[in-house]
């Protein structure tokens, strides 16, 4: 796991973050992405063939990462509630299944998913810091973080503020995460920070990367690459590019940060593409709910039908998979 | 926790249908040869495949005979417009009966079924789709519109298919008919081919095959009545068959060999120049005329470029070549395995050091496991000699001058890469080097509009696109 002490992360950069301007250096020295060789390698990848048991493992694995996820105007407690449940036994005619990594909701059903899911294991997720636009003070963000924390939230998925990095207001950028990981420290020293790029909204690969290098300095635990508002939502190059990222980050510093793809990610078929990028990129140290992620909501029944199929022999229909 | 093992995933073989023998493919018709037979094998097991004829000098001599016959009471006469019907078809064929010839491909060659699936047979089928497309537009080729007559062509091992593919269509879309000569080693797509052409109802004659090795080959090429020769293959048989036409007015198109630099400044994409790398030497076990074999790296990058070179190779999959998840397959040919051992045994007795990843390699078959050489200098035979071979020899420079001069310095020009993200040195570069094809930031990407072909002991004319055409007509002036 990672080192929880307070943004250890950020000593080794001191240097890198002492100002915007040796900040924008630093970030704008990475080397650059090549566009269309980031894609045709992601496509490479996507042709993999995944049978047999390899196909039962990564299901199994695809189904402990996802962060089965509900951020709607319209959640009610019952909702969450459903959710919460199905995450702990997602398939009730097969106690095999094994649950999910966490749910994933907004502060205000936090208190009712942590008393449904009690100790079960699965975490709860947060979005916070005026979710999913970023558009808020500072101390809002902070109050809305401590608000999810103090209602029992394990894990917070904050959004940068895309404005101030596409303005190039990096050192803002990083502020602001530090803060928001400071405030989950003082509150649960154990909180997981995941940092939200909205990468749809920064577009160029060289964005992705710089922001990646800037939310790991920074303390993230994982960075994730949307809201799952905005389209396009999560892809396999963006993803790719991360993956670089979190590799050499731990070449450059021994620690290792997650990732999470979130949105758009519907089928298995999807899921284990991107396991197999995970495998071949970052390698196979992230193949662990503590390390990689799907942010998802109907990809989880996807990924039971076809378990389902791996173990029985015979595709079922979505009336055999609960809806919640 | 398990390591995510990828479960073995064959194309099933099932699709092929490999008969015990195989004649020869004449005026339309399959007929035994007047000559001996040699097998053909699957380099991934040594098991046999075929017994194939081997043509004698009266079987070409048949073959050309029926080629002239083709040209000039069907095939040179008919309207463009009906010769792209046939081309059209021969095309849609390819691309319908895409898998067979895939995993023909793989059994016969032992490339990767991923690189035969998604590389060779769809490009194939484009090249003849794009020269159908000329074949009512000749006249504004700007090589005029009269055909040749009788191409005789002589294709290698490395992309059977495909350069079938190179040599047929432009052939047959400028109307001339063709005797082709596939690369003993891998016969069995040129004879599924000549099925194709029997389905496509192309009148017989158009396309004639004739198997065999280099003695094969001779005839084809000395032949009296053929009014053109292409060839692709070795610089030293290239440089046979220059001698063995000089004097006759045959047309001529060589595409050789190469020993290509792929040049990457400290500026590049890191991970997608480490991506070309492996590309560029590793597709197809390195079995590429236009490979980049001699990887130039500026110094100030060399160890960060290397070091996630290795892990990259590391993670390649060598093995069965009909596995959907093998990056690299086998070696062609006992033959060809024993000369990449050869001279990588020389780099390593000159001093070069040898890096390959751990590997497991078959036990039977013919296999090489990805390897580089650090520390290697022009001076070294691994540097300057064709070793076609999954082999990458890395070298450093200092400035773009020196990388020029280091890339142009070698007896063949056939292909270079620059890996930079600025705009103008690719440009300058493109200009300083001496190579037929000069890829900027990707490796090995070939498409039927583009012309291929080279400089120097690389050969001469091109291939692909409108100059492809060149090789095939009678341009106005040069009317004989």
């Amino acid at each position: 796991m990672t080192n929880t002490s307070a943004a250890p992360a950020a000593h080794s950069f001191a240097d890198v973050t002492s100002s915007n301007e040796s900040l924008r250096r630093f970030l704008h020295g990475l080397p650059g992405v090549d566009q269309v060789g980031a894609e045709a390698r992601a496509a490479s990848l996507g042709t993999r063939s995944i049978k047999t048991t390899a196909k039962a493992y990564a299901l199994d694995l695809a189904i402990r990462m996802v962060d089965l996820t509900t951020l709607e105007g319209a959640d009610t407690p019952g909702k969450v509630r459903a959710l919460a449940n199905k995450a702990m036994r997602p398939d009730p005619a097969d106690p095999s299944c094994p649950q999910t990594a966490a749910v994933c909701v907004y502060p205000d059903m936090v208190g009712v998913a942590k008393e449904t899911l009690g100790d079960s294991g699965v975490h709860v997720a947060a979005v916070a810091t005026a979710f999913p636009s970023g558009r808020a003070a500072l101390d809002i963000k902070l109050a809305d973080t401590r608000d999810a924390i103090e209602a029992g939230a394990d894990e917070i998925d904050m959004v940068i503020d895309r404005g101030a990095f596409l303005a190039g207001r990096y050192l803002d950028v990083y502020d602001e995460i530090v803060a928001i990981r400071e405030a989950c420290d003082a509150t649960n020293p154990g909180a997981h920070l995941k940092v939200i790029f909205e990468t749809g909204e920064l577009q160029t690969y060289d964005n992705v990367r710089r922001a990646s290098w800037l939310a790991m300095m920074a303390g993230g635990h994982f960075i994730k690459t949307s809201t799952g508002k905005v389209q396009p939502a999560a892809t396999l190059p963006v993803t790719l590019v991360m993956l670089e990222a979190v590799r050499d980050f731990r070449e450059a510093t021994g620690q290792m940060v997650g990732v999470k793809p979130a949105g758009g990610i519907r089928t298995a078929k999807d899921a284990i593409k991107y396991l197999v990028m995970v495998n071949e990129v970052a390698g196979p140290d992230w193949l662990d709910p503590d390390w990689f992620r799907f942010g998802a909501s109907s990809l989880l029944n996807e990924l039971l039908m076809q378990r389902t199929k791996m173990t029985t022999g015979r595709y079922s229909g979505p009336d055999y998979f609960t809806l919640d | 926790m398990a390591d995510f093992d990828y479960a073995p995933a064959p194309e099933s073989r099932s699709i092929v249908d490999i008969k015990a023998s195989y004649g020869l493919f004449v005026n339309g018709e399959f007929v035994d040869g007047t000559g001996t037979s040699f097998k053909t094998v699957n380099p991934a097991t040594e098991e046999v495949l075929a017994e194939v004829a081997e043509a004698s000098e009266a079987d070409v001599d048949a073959a050309v005979k029926a080629a002239r016959r083709a040209h000039s009471r069907a095939w040179g006469k008919m309207p463009g417009k009906e010769r792209a019907k046939y081309l059209y078809r021969i095309a849609r064929i390819i691309a319908e009966r895409g898998r067979e010839l895939a995993v023909l491909e793989s059994i016969d060659n032992g490339k990767p079924i991923k690189e035969s699936r998604d590389v060779d047979v769809p490009i194939a089928s484009a090249h003849f789709f794009y020269y159908a497309g000329w074949a009512d537009k000749l006249e504004y080729s700007g090589y005029g519109t009269r055909s040749l007559g009788v191409a005789a062509q002589v294709i290698p091992w490395n992309f059977p298919l495909l350069m079938l593919a190179w040599k047929i269509a432009p052939a047959l879309a400028a109307g001339n008919t063709v005797v082709l000569k596939p690369a003993e080693t891998t016969p069995l797509t040129a004879l599924l081919f000549a099925e194709i052409c029997q389905q496509a109802d192309l009148p017989p004659g158009v396309v004639n095959i004739v198997t065999g090795a280099g003695e094969t080959g001779r005839h084809l090429v000395s032949h009296k009545d053929v009014d053109k020769v292409a060839f692709t293959g070795s610089t030293d048989v290239g440089r046979a068959i220059a001698k063995a036409v000089a004097g006759t007015d045959k047309r001529v198109t060589l595409e050789l060999g190469g020993k290509a630099a792929n040049i990457v400044f400290d500026d590049a994409p890191i991970d997608q120049a480490v991506e070309g790398i492996v590309n560029g030497i590793f597709f197809n076990q390195g079995h590429v005329c236009c490979a980049g074999s001699r990887l130039l790296v500026q110094e100030s990058v060399a160890d960060e470029v290397l070091e996630r070179l290795k892990r990259r190779m590391s993670t390649l999959r060598v093995g069965d070549p009909l596995d959907k998840n093998t990056d690299v397959g086998a070696i062609n040919s006992a033959e060809q395995l024993a000369r990449i051992t050869e001279l990588t045994r020389v780099g390593e007795d000159e001093g070069a050091g040898r890096w390959s990843p751990a590997c497991d390699l078959p036990e039977r078959g013919f296999w090489f496991a990805p390897t580089l050489f650090t520390g290697v200098t022009q001076a070294h035979r691994i540097a300057r000699e064709e070793i076609f071979g999954p082999v990458l020899s890395v070298l450093t420079f200092r400035t773009p001058a020196e990388a020029v001069e280091k890339a142009n310095n070698t007896p063949y020009g056939l292909s270079a890469g620059i890996w930079t993200d600025k705009g103008s040195r690719i440009l300058w570069m493109a200009d300083q080097l001496r190579a037929g094809v000069v890829w900027a930031n990707t490796f090995n990407k070939f498409d039927p509009t583009s012309p291929f072909g080279g400089y120097k002991e690389s050969g001469y004319g091109r291939e692909g696109g409108r100059h492809g055409l060149e090789g095939y007509l009678q341009s106005e002036e040069g009317a004989r």
